[in-house]
């Protein structure tokens, strides 16, 4: 007997309540706003339905508003935000998809299947549009590796993400080129694993999401459907981490690449033949997101029978199999009479396909088993209709995040602060993670990790694309404005050494509760400095992610908006390196570099506290440096351009020596900490004929330091002393991240 | 000329194998379910996860219907080149004596690596310089080369041994660092670097590769 006050509909049965909808992560004003939409108490399936669409992962709830501030527009935009990637136009009648992802949450729980099917999902976003990935990218974050259980759990979490990402990538045939990887306590307990594809399309053939043509069949293909996965976006995306996550293990999916490549190539070959009318890829919340979406698109209606749906297990619920995110599958609208022809290229691929429902005129989303109606929504109060809040930002009056552990005690000589900052996690090396990747399958990458700032992929005309990834959290955590600024312009940099002009911008913002007015002040203010650098680069964002929640017993993660940035350049031939090769080739430091320790890598060795903002960047100034470097690294005559990130210029002197194999002498007036470690964005050094980089110097600040040559890393300080030391010292304190990994 | 390309539903490397052949000859691939060869004077079988390879690496693609036509094409004396899964699934296929073990370091590892040709008249080799280490791309996770010593003196006396990884640059554990492995009657030939992806300065490290490509179109001319 149903308990007192319970709803039950006209069959009997019983209707879920209030507490239900809370449970599934729904607010009580949200829930009472669904019942007004439907007119009624929602059952089951489409309480399951509107609890995943208005998730924080799906409806954007928290964000939208301010993401609306976002550049979006610009002359190479061909597709932007809302379809399943963005585009950008690259010449000869072709464009670069490309969207950056996080797979967070999953990642915290189950790291190698989190990775896997992050890459996954990303590449679907990539071909649903209709390009053929050529390239991932992955931005990783753990706690540090070094030190007690801590130390021991990140370097399980990054053991597995290395090993799902290269898993995934090296069996499906697209080239991992590049990355990156932050160590931080805040991401201790909440990893971050953040992935981006690229992909390359005729312009012509691109293909939307919309739904369209009421009569038009809908065809499920790929994978079968099970219970994997179940209500992934509002338990796992939508909520803190905390106790018990071991729990979740069940919603993390598994992926299968070998199932991808398959449907990766069904999907290319449909559209080439002219198959489809709309694509999309099925990824959080599963068809109920996938086929609500095409619909909303489209202002259509559709019908879904759940019979027709192949499944994994026979019993599964109707609303299990309306939210399943079981990998691996695609959803496409096409015409009845191609429905035979369709099915026969999914034969051909060894790919299942089934129609499962069509288009209607009517604008409802209806779930059926036969004849039986089982849910029945208004397709806008599904997609549209989800409240969107306001932020109540306010800047935090303490600091959000304790003081790093000292790792470097006292007073120490350049020599040894050097070595400590190469040997650090985030500094040292990244070959023994970059070695586990293919980066050179389809036979593209012009600059393989390692070579170049940038990765450069060589475009059929000989011209070619260039990409980077990057996002530093702990200067965003000091300055969330300024932190993001630098981050922007960090890709900017990546882009320039190799030549080449940036086209677009994903971003993927990974911050804590915005519930909390201090989290809300972070985004915020990393959403303004985000806008405003893209603007300022004439980057537009074309695509990107939003992963709130990160928060683990101990706190937010540092905020970070991790960017990804995609530009050209005319020459394959002539992309930049970073190391320095040719012995007697001058070294300039070049553009308007003020380098300051705060929120420095060194600080954060000599346990300093995060400051309370970062030093202004006259972004213009920047901007038109990047612009000279460009140019020059075109010209050809150059050997080397690396920008100076994290470590300051001793560093990046150490990369340029290490990578190309040869010592360098050089004579700095000052020599104080600043000048040798210290950060900021603006900084370039470059190596070649000493003529060059002194015309260089008629329109973009150039301080010729010194020579390349010999076997040792001299640098010449004004006070008298000199940091001198072996390439075989600089060597084995960079290869330090080995010890860390297995 | 004509090279075969076979294409496995989970081929990652066939169509860059099929663009280096094209720089010495003609070339088109070769779907798996057809025993048709389409006329090819030569095979390669690519790189990649052929079916997935979740049981063993190429233990399934050996039965597929092309790779059946190929077994009985390398019987009749063609040439058959395997590259990296190729080489799994021509062991598999018993074309070509020992097997491909998990590398000794338990990874999927990527490298450009030197590799020194040991016998420079065979049929895939006749092209390359002899005495002049190879640069080329190598990528794998199933790379170990094994055979039992038996096997591998005979191998030894007969030539078989085509290509080894130079000092030092044996990531996988392969035993007697062998990199390349020919049959007794010298026509199929397994190699666990990507000479396909070594055609190119620009995008491969060298054009050392091409010579495995060129050798494979002098034998078949000289042959015709």
């Amino acid at each position: 007997m149903a308990a007192v006050g319970a709803e039950v509909d006209s069959g009997g049965e019983l209707l879920p309540t209030l507490t239900d909808a809370k449970a599934l992560g729904l607010t009580e004003s949200e829930y009472a706003l669904i019942r007004e939409k439907q007119g009624r108490a929602p059952n089951q399936v489409e309480l399951a339905m509107y609890s995943l669409l208005w998730s924080e992962h799906c409806a954007y709830k928290h964000s939208k508003k301010l993401l609306r501030t976002l550049p979006t527009e610009g002359e190479h935009v061909v597709m932007g935000p809302g379809e399943n990637a963005g585009a950008v136009a690259v010449g000869d009648g072709l464009v670069c998809a490309f969207k950056v992802e996080s797979h967070n949450h999953p990642s915290a729980v189950e790291p190698f299947q989190g990775a896997a099917t992050g890459v996954g999902g990303i590449l679907r976003d990539i071909f649903a549009i209709g390009a053929r990935p050529i390239a991932v990218l992955d931005s990783l974050r753990f706690g540090e590796p070094d030190e007690g259980e801590g130390g021991a759990r990140s370097r399980y979490l990054l053991e597995g993400a290395v090993s799902g990402i290269g898993h995934y990538g090296n069996s499906i045939g697209v080239p991992t080129v590049g990355g990156e990887v932050y160590f931080e306590d805040p991401y201790e307990q909440n990893c971050l694993v953040n992935a981006m594809a690229l992909g390359l399309a005729s312009e012509d053939r691109l293909v939307r999401s919309a739904a369209a043509g009421p009569g038009n069949l809908l065809v499920l293909f790929g994978a079968a459907t099970g219970r994997d996965g179940i209500g992934g976006a509002s338990v796992l995306a939508s909520a803190e981490l905390g106790e018990g996550d071991a729990d979740k293990r069940p919603t993390v999916q598994v992926g299968d690449p070998f199932e991808e490549k398959k449907l990766l190539e069904c999907s290319l070959e449909l559209l080439e033949r002219g198959l489809l009318v709309s694509l999309q890829d099925l990824g959080a919340a599963g068809l109920t997101s996938s086929a609500s979406e095409m619909a909303s698109k489209g202002e259509v209606g559709i019908d879904i029978d759940i019979a027709c749906v192949p499944l994994r297990e026979a019993d599964m619920e109707p609303f299990e199999v309306m939210v399943s995110e079981s990998q691996e599958r695609m959803l496409c609208v096409i015409e009845p009479a191609d429905l035979d022809a369709v099915l026969a290229l999914c034969e051909k691929w060894e790919v299942a396909g089934a129609a499962i429902g069509r288009v209607t005129d009517g604008g409802r989303m209806r779930v059926l088993r036969g004849e039986e109606v089982l849910g029945d929504m208004p397709v806008r109060a599904l997609v549209d209709d989800c409240p969107l809040y306001d932020l109540a930002p306010e800047k935090p009056s303490e600091p959000v995040y304790p003081a790093p552990r000292a790792r470097l005690a006292g007073a120490v000589g350049a020599k040894d602060a050097l070595l400590a900052l190469l040997a650090s996690p985030n500094l040292a090396g990244r070959r023994p993670l970059f070695e586990r990747y293919d980066p050179v399958v389809q036979s593209r990458t012009v600059r393989r990790p390692e070579e170049a700032d940038a990765a450069v992929l060589v475009l059929p005309a000989g011209g070619a694309l260039a990409v980077s990834i990057d996002g530093n959290g702990r200067r965003v955590a000091a300055d969330p404005y300024r932190g993001t600024v630098a981050a922007v312009l960090e890709c900017a940099a990546n882009l320039a050494c190799v030549g080449a002009e940036p086209l677009g911008t994903t971003n993927n913002l990974n911050f804590g509760n915005p519930e909390k007015p201090h989290i809300a002040w972070q985004l915020s203010e990393s959403v303004r400095g985000l806008g405003e650098a893209c603007r300022a680069l004439a980057a537009p964002i074309v695509g990107g992610n939003v992963s709130l929640y990160n928060e683990g017993a101990s706190g937010p993660i540092y905020p970070t908006p991790v960017i990804g940035m995609v530009g050209l350049l005319p020459d394959a031939r002539r992309a930049g390196r970073l190391g320095f090769l040719a012995e007697g080739d001058a070294i300039a430091l070049v553009g308007p570099f003020s380098p300051s320790l705060d929120a420095s890598e060194l600080a954060k060795l000599r346990g300093c506290a995060l400051p309370d903002g970062l030093p202004e960047i006259d972004l213009g100034a920047v901007v038109a440096a990047l612009s000279e470097v460009r140019t020059a690294v075109r010209g050809g005559s150059l050997t080397s351009a690396h920008d100076i990130a994290e470590g300051g210029l001793a560093v990046a002197l150490a990369e340029c020596c290490l990578v190309g194999g040869v010592g360098a002498s050089v004579a700095l007036d000052g020599g104080a900490e600043e000048e040798l470690f210290g950060e900021a964005p603006g900084g370039f050094l470059l190596s070649g004929p000493e003529a060059v980089l002194r015309a260089l110097g008629e329109r973009v600040a150039v301080r010729l330091l010194g020579r390349v040559g010999g076997s040792r890393l001299r640098i010449d300080l004004s006070d008298g002393d000199t940091l001198d030391v072996s390439l075989d010292e600089l060597a084995q304190a960079h290869g330090a991240l080995a010890a860390h990994f297995s | 000329m004509k090279f075969g390309v076979l294409r496995f539903p989970g081929s990652c490397d066939e169509v860059d194998a099929l663009e280096a052949a094209r720089r010495v000859a003609d070339a088109e691939l070769i779907w798996h379910g057809q025993r048709d060869l389409a006329g090819a004077d030569a095979i390669v079988v690519p790189g990649g996860f052929s079916y997935g390879d979740y049981l063993r690496a190429g233990a399934i693609a050996r039965f597929s219907p092309a790779m059946e036509s190929v077994i009985a094409f390398a019987r009749d004396g063609g040439l058959v080149l395997g590259i990296c899964n190729g080489f799994q699934v021509l062991c598999e296929a018993r074309l070509l004596p020992g097997a491909l073990l998990g590398n000794a370091n338990l990874h999927f590892t990527f490298g450009q690596v030197s590799l020194d040709v040991v016998e420079g008249d065979s049929a895939f080799t006749s092209e390359c310089a002899v005495g002049r280490p190879l640069s080329i791309p190598c990528k794998h996770a199933w790379g170990r080369y094994h055979a039992d010593e038996a096997t591998l003196d005979a191998m030894r006396s007969r030539g078989q041994i085509v290509v080894r990884y130079a000092g030092g640059e044996n990531f996988n554990g392969s035993l007697g660092d062998i990199a390349g492995v020919r049959s007794e009657a010298g026509n199929v030939m397994g190699l666990m670097p990507h000479p396909e992806h070594a055609v190119d300065e620009l995008v491969g490290g060298s054009r050392d590769g091409l010579g495995i490509f060129e050798s494979m179109r002098a034998a078949v001319e000289g042959a015709s």
